[in-house]
């Protein structure tokens, strides 16, 4: 079955949705927290950070639909797209398993998406640009959020050292894929609206590692990768079962005029 | 003469045009509670950004006004309820065409909470945020800022959780007197 959105077709379009999606599938994520938290605290923190993520989502959704110019809404773009139309990036869709292994997902991700934001603001799409000033604000606390928290596990006993540890290890071979600039999203960055993800690495790379050195944790080694999500529709198995959670109400009992939260 | 009570001049933002009917409306907007936060008036909060009249309300017809607003976080989860409460309480006032403008450009800051406001939040126990807003690039590890008790005013308090009952606050726990309590948090 081919995609309703191809890559060549209206990649300014394609790639606010690609920043839309990042932020919408994580915040997703982090919604399946909520009342499984580790402590009361915690619990407080997920639905505060998949808050945050889904108000950013919404902002780019609408942004995206407008882009795209055929009348859907935020809600539409949400609801009515199968996996293959989704743009996200493969780490955010990986499933939460414990709290190692979404804490190591939410400083990979969240320091990513800082570095990413940042080059945004100075975007020649003034509204994507207004957008990511405004989310930086709230990432910049996600990060530190992950940060501290990864410091903690690292620093902390043998067991959760170990659990940490497995996280980054894990979820390792999705990292390349953060920093892939696509030959479309190159010409969006020449042009000034994009930025090319290839140049976030280093500013990335020095942030993690001085993370998980000052954690006593070791930044995991080997070239396994996987890319392809963003060209091709392609995702892992799990995108799939997240998006029944996600759309089923609207998929159950859909109404006439389009999507509605 | 406008209904603006003389302490609502510091409330108001500098680009606040200064008609008679928009001053009016700013005046009942100062009336209209946060709804999370209902100690603060969405004027305390910072979040009513420009008040436009395009007619006044004449011989019985209905006046027609822009409002525009802007959300604290952008998932605020109060963001529809406050339009619908500004939509409500300026319709009562005659403006029967009164729609919202969401602004999220300059992004909302801390720094917008009234003086009166962070007196309030004080007042209702809620710690208001301490400094100014961080501006360009914030650090990883910013320092943490001496949060004083809204209860007994120690400042020897500490952090509980980054993140708190609603987007803008975090929890904090005072060491002196023991009673938890929340601080906005400064952005």
């Amino acid at each position: 079955m081919g995609c309703i959105y191809q890559t060549e077709e209206n990649p300014h379009f394609q790639y606010v949705l690609g920043l839309a999606d990042d932020a919408l599938i994580l915040g997703q994520r982090w919604g399946e927290w909520l009342s499984k938290g580790p402590t009361l605290e915690l619990d407080i923190a997920a639905s505060n950070l998949a808050l945050d993520l889904i108000g950013q989502a919404n902002l780019l959704l609408e942004h995206a639909a407008e882009l795209e110019g055929k009348g859907h809404t935020a809600d539409d773009l949400a609801y009515l797209r199968d996996a293959h139309d989704f743009r996200n990036h493969w780490l955010v869709e990986q499933p939460n398993d414990d709290w190692g292994v979404t804490t190591a997902r939410m400083l990979v991700f969240s320091l990513y998406q800082y570095c990413r934001y940042e080059a945004l603001v100075k975007s020649s799409d003034a509204h994507l640009a207004d957008i990511v000033a405004k989310a930086l604000k709230e990432v910049s606390y996600h990060r530190r959020f992950a940060a501290e928290w990864t410091i903690r596990l690292g620093q902390g006993t043998e067991e959760s050292n170990q659990r940490i540890q497995r996280g980054f290890d894990m979820l390792w071979r999705f990292v390349p894929e953060l920093f892939e600039t696509v030959c479309w999203e190159q010409t969006l960055a020449d042009d000034g609206i994009a930025v090319a993800s290839g140049t976030l690495q280093d500013a990335w790379e020095a942030e993690v590692t001085l993370i998980l050195t000052q954690a006593n944790l070791s930044v995991p080694k080997g070239d396994a990768h996987q890319f392809g999500s963003r060209h091709d529709g392609h995702h892992t198995e799990h995108l799939g079962t997240l998006l029944c959670e996600l759309q089923f109400l609207q998929r159950s009992y859909p109404t006439a005029s389009g999507a509605v939260w | 003469m406008t209904d603006l009570a003389p302490h609502l001049e510091s409330r108001q933002p500098a680009h606040m045009p200064g008609t008679a009917e928009e001053a009016a409306i700013w005046a009942v907007l100062a009336e209209v509670p946060d709804p999370e936060v209902p100690a603060l008036s969405l004027l305390d909060l910072g979040v009513i950004r420009a008040v436009h009249v395009v007619s006044p309300p004449k011989e019985g017809r209905g006046g027609v006004a822009k409002i525009d607003v802007t959300p604290t976080y952008t998932g605020c989860p109060a963001t529809g309820l406050i339009n619908e409460m500004i939509k409500a309480a300026v319709t009562n006032a005659g403006y029967h065409d009164t729609s919202i403008n969401m602004v999220i450009s300059p992004a909302w800051t801390t720094d917008w909470i009234t003086a009166e406001g962070r007196e309030k939040l004080r007042e209702y126990g809620i710690a208001p945020p301490v400094g100014s807003a961080p501006s360009g690039k914030a650090a990883l590890f910013g320092v943490s800022p001496v949060v004083t008790c809204p209860r007994c005013s120690s400042e020897n308090t500490e952090q509980v959780s980054e993140f708190g009952a609603t987007a803008c606050k975090a929890m904090y726990r005072c060491l002196a007197c023991q009673e938890p309590f929340e601080y906005f948090k400064c952005i």
